[in-house]
């Protein structure tokens, strides 16, 4: 195995000035987008690329700068999109007050659950699967608790105000969305030149290496997932308050899991665009089966299914990694 | 809460569903051990074989039982194919392509039953599907208690087929060591796709066995996945004996936790079961620390 304890080219200051600087134009590119555009379908489909950007780029930090396969993040996603929707129906807390409390909350379970699967020493596929079985505990606790509404699910009152995170407009919730991806963009691109970046990445290529020349893996394993569990719980709370609705399936089930972990993995895990360009064309590609097959339930998913695979077989460094794919398959035929 | 005649139906019928589970396991267990890769599409599988089964019985009038000569061949060439033909081309030898693969498999056969099955859940109709046995104090279903002999059986020949045979040999050879495999003259991509075939076949013997005392619907596999999971985990990875063990012991913990803390609680003592080897006993149950 390859020991790269200190990536050099990612530790240069001009580094993070640069991705500074992309992160910049692209807040500016869909910001300009989104005043420009005044059709419902397309902001729609703008608020929901930047709502799975999210969820994957909180996975990639864990995932991809980690190389820690969670199976199970909607485990934050759902702890914060119920401490996002109990704090205000059972609390009567401000829904601005809310979302802070939702993204701690969902730290704080991250942390826990860190604590103990890192502390035993969890790799791989145990680590994979006990996330899962987390997630499932969690989405049998959530229909039994007396405070979520059960299987019902919780509904929150429509109040459209800036105050309660309730927006008459799509362009409130992109607003907000985009806040929380350059927020997670901000954080990869610090986590990537930082000192802690380069410990998580050289704990993620060789851990035994990285702790023969002092690293914790533990302590740095810990504090990624909470960084990654936080952004995954603002996600959760975002949902809610665009769908103002939340039950255990949606909050704690596979689906959302599977959303952050694909866009990721398509897109080219840990890079800082990967996960963006693998959640807007893995969401584009959703919705343009969705609109020619819609009319025929599975179909779309069945061609969902087949793309994912063929992405996989065709581009192995996922979808950032497509010119070097590209070059690879060039020189083998020419060899 | 304690008297014998309350416990001893409750154990036996986890006993005769953890039968079911273990052989679903088994199927698991060896992918796991030898592919060394989480099989995501195992659910999706089942699913397939459950309404071959179940087409088998309304299309051509064949009894589940009967279906068995059927289904193990046909879901050992599935297997095969799937392994040999998509899942190790896309992999590229990366441990996330195969999940990945797997995933995407599994959404296309879920969403492929969907299309041609809509999402109604079918059941079958057979002579014996509402017989009792009498064991003691305790009334089982009849196709329960077939099911776990067959599963018992099945596990049984799986095991003869691992420890006694040339392929097995070979399988266990590539799950240790799959470079020096090779170099023994082993083709390391054929003993793969035959133990996925194998995976598969187990499934579709435990469909038929399942079937007469279930249902099918496009979304039955994923129950099964994550209490597979579970077995697998609680056997040891990659061990035969240790799955066998871990189903009946997650059946009869599924069905005691039903007893005391009502369906949907019940299903918390499996996953905590799960999350405490996981953590406390990485190795299995019934595994060696290694």
């Amino acid at each position: 195995m390859k020991l790269r304890l200190v990536p050099s080219a990612h530790l240069k200051t001009h580094g993070l000035t640069r991705d500074v600087a992309g992160i910049a134009a692209f807040a500016a590119v869909v910001g300009a987008l989104t005043l420009a555009l005044n059709s419902g379908v397309w902001l729609t489909f703008i608020m929901m690329a930047l709502y799975a950007t999210l969820l994957s780029q909180a996975w990639n930090i864990l995932g991809g700068y980690g190389g820690q396969f969670s199976f199970g993040h909607a485990l934050f996603f759902g702890s914060g999109a119920y401490v996002q929707a109990v704090a205000q129906l059972q609390g009567g807390v401000n829904a601005w007050l809310a979302l802070l409390l939702a993204v701690a909350a969902a730290g704080a379970v991250a942390a826990a659950v860190g604590a103990l699967t890192f502390r035993y020493g969890l790799k791989g596929s145990y680590f994979a699967l006990v996330t899962l079985a987390f997630a499932e505990v969690f989405r049998v606790l959530a229909v039994a608790a007396p405070f979520t509404g059960g299987g019902v699910g919780l509904m929150l009152p429509l109040d459209e105000s800036v105050a309660n995170l309730q927006f008459a407009s799509r362009k409130g919730y992109i607003a907000l969305a985009l806040a929380l991806v350059v927020a997670a963009l901000l954080v990869t691109a610090w986590l990537r030149n930082s000192r802690l970046g380069a410990q998580l990445q050289a704990v993620r290529d060789n851990e035994d290496a990285a702790r023969a020349v002092g690293v914790d893996p533990w302590a740095v394993k810990l504090r990624a997932i909470v960084l990654s569990g936080a952004f995954m719980g603002a996600g959760g709370a975002f949902y809610v308050q665009v769908f103002q609705y939340i039950d255990p399936g949606i909050a704690f089930g596979p689906a959302t899991s599977v959303e952050a972990l694909v866009g990721a993995i398509v897109g080219g895990m840990g890079t800082l665009w990967g996960p963006v360009l693998g959640a807007a064309v893995l969401h584009l590609l959703a919705e343009v089966t969705r609109n020619l097959f819609g009319n025929l339930p599975g179909l779309n998913m069945v061609i969902y299914g087949c793309v994912l695979v063929l992405i996989v077989m065709l581009l192995p460094r996922g979808l950032v990694g497509i010119g070097r794919s590209v070059r690879d398959v060039w020189r083998s035929r020419h060899d | 809460m304690l008297d014998f005649d309350i416990l001893f139906p409750s154990v036996l019928n986890g006993l005769t569903t953890g039968a079911v589970y273990a052989l679903i396991a088994l199927g698991l267990t060896l992918i796991y051990g030898v592919l060394h890769i989480i099989n995501f599409a195992h659910g999706a599988a089942l699913m397939v074989a459950l309404y071959g089964v179940y087409l088998l019985k309304t299309h051509l009038g064949i009894d589940p039982y009967l279906a068995l000569p059927i289904m193990v061949p046909a879901m050992f060439v599935l297997g095969y194919a799937l392994q040999r033909g998509i899942i190790n081309r896309a992999s590229h030898g990366k441990d996330e392509n195969i999940l990945l693969v797997t995933l995407g498999l599994s959404i296309v056969l879920e969403n492929l039953a969907l299309m041609l099955f809509k999402s109604d859940t079918r059941s079958i109709e057979t002579a014996y599907t509402l017989s009792t046995v009498q064991i003691g104090p305790a009334f089982i279903a009849l196709p329960k208690l077939v099911a776990f002999a067959g599963a018992l059986v099945a596990s049984a020949v799986l095991l003869l087929l691992v420890t006694r045979t040339d392929l097995g040999r070979a399988i266990r050879a590539v799950a240790k060591e799959k470079h020096g495999a090779k170099l023994m003259g082993i083709d390391v991509d054929h003993v793969y796709a035959m133990s996925f075939g194998i995976g598969l076949a187990c499934l579709g013997a435990a469909a038929c066995f399942l079937l007469p005392a279930y249902y099918v619907n496009p979304q039955v596999g994923s129950g099964f996945v994550l209490v597979a999971f579970t077995i697998v985990v609680l056997g040891g990875m990659g061990s035969f004996a240790g799955a066998l063990a871990g189903g009946l012991l997650v059946g009869v913990v599924e069905s005691l936790g039903g007893l005391w803390w009502g369906e949907s609680l019940g299903q918390l003592g499996i996953f905590a079961l799960f999350i405490g080897v996981l953590l406390f006993r990485p190795q299995g149950l019934f595994g060696a620390r290694t």
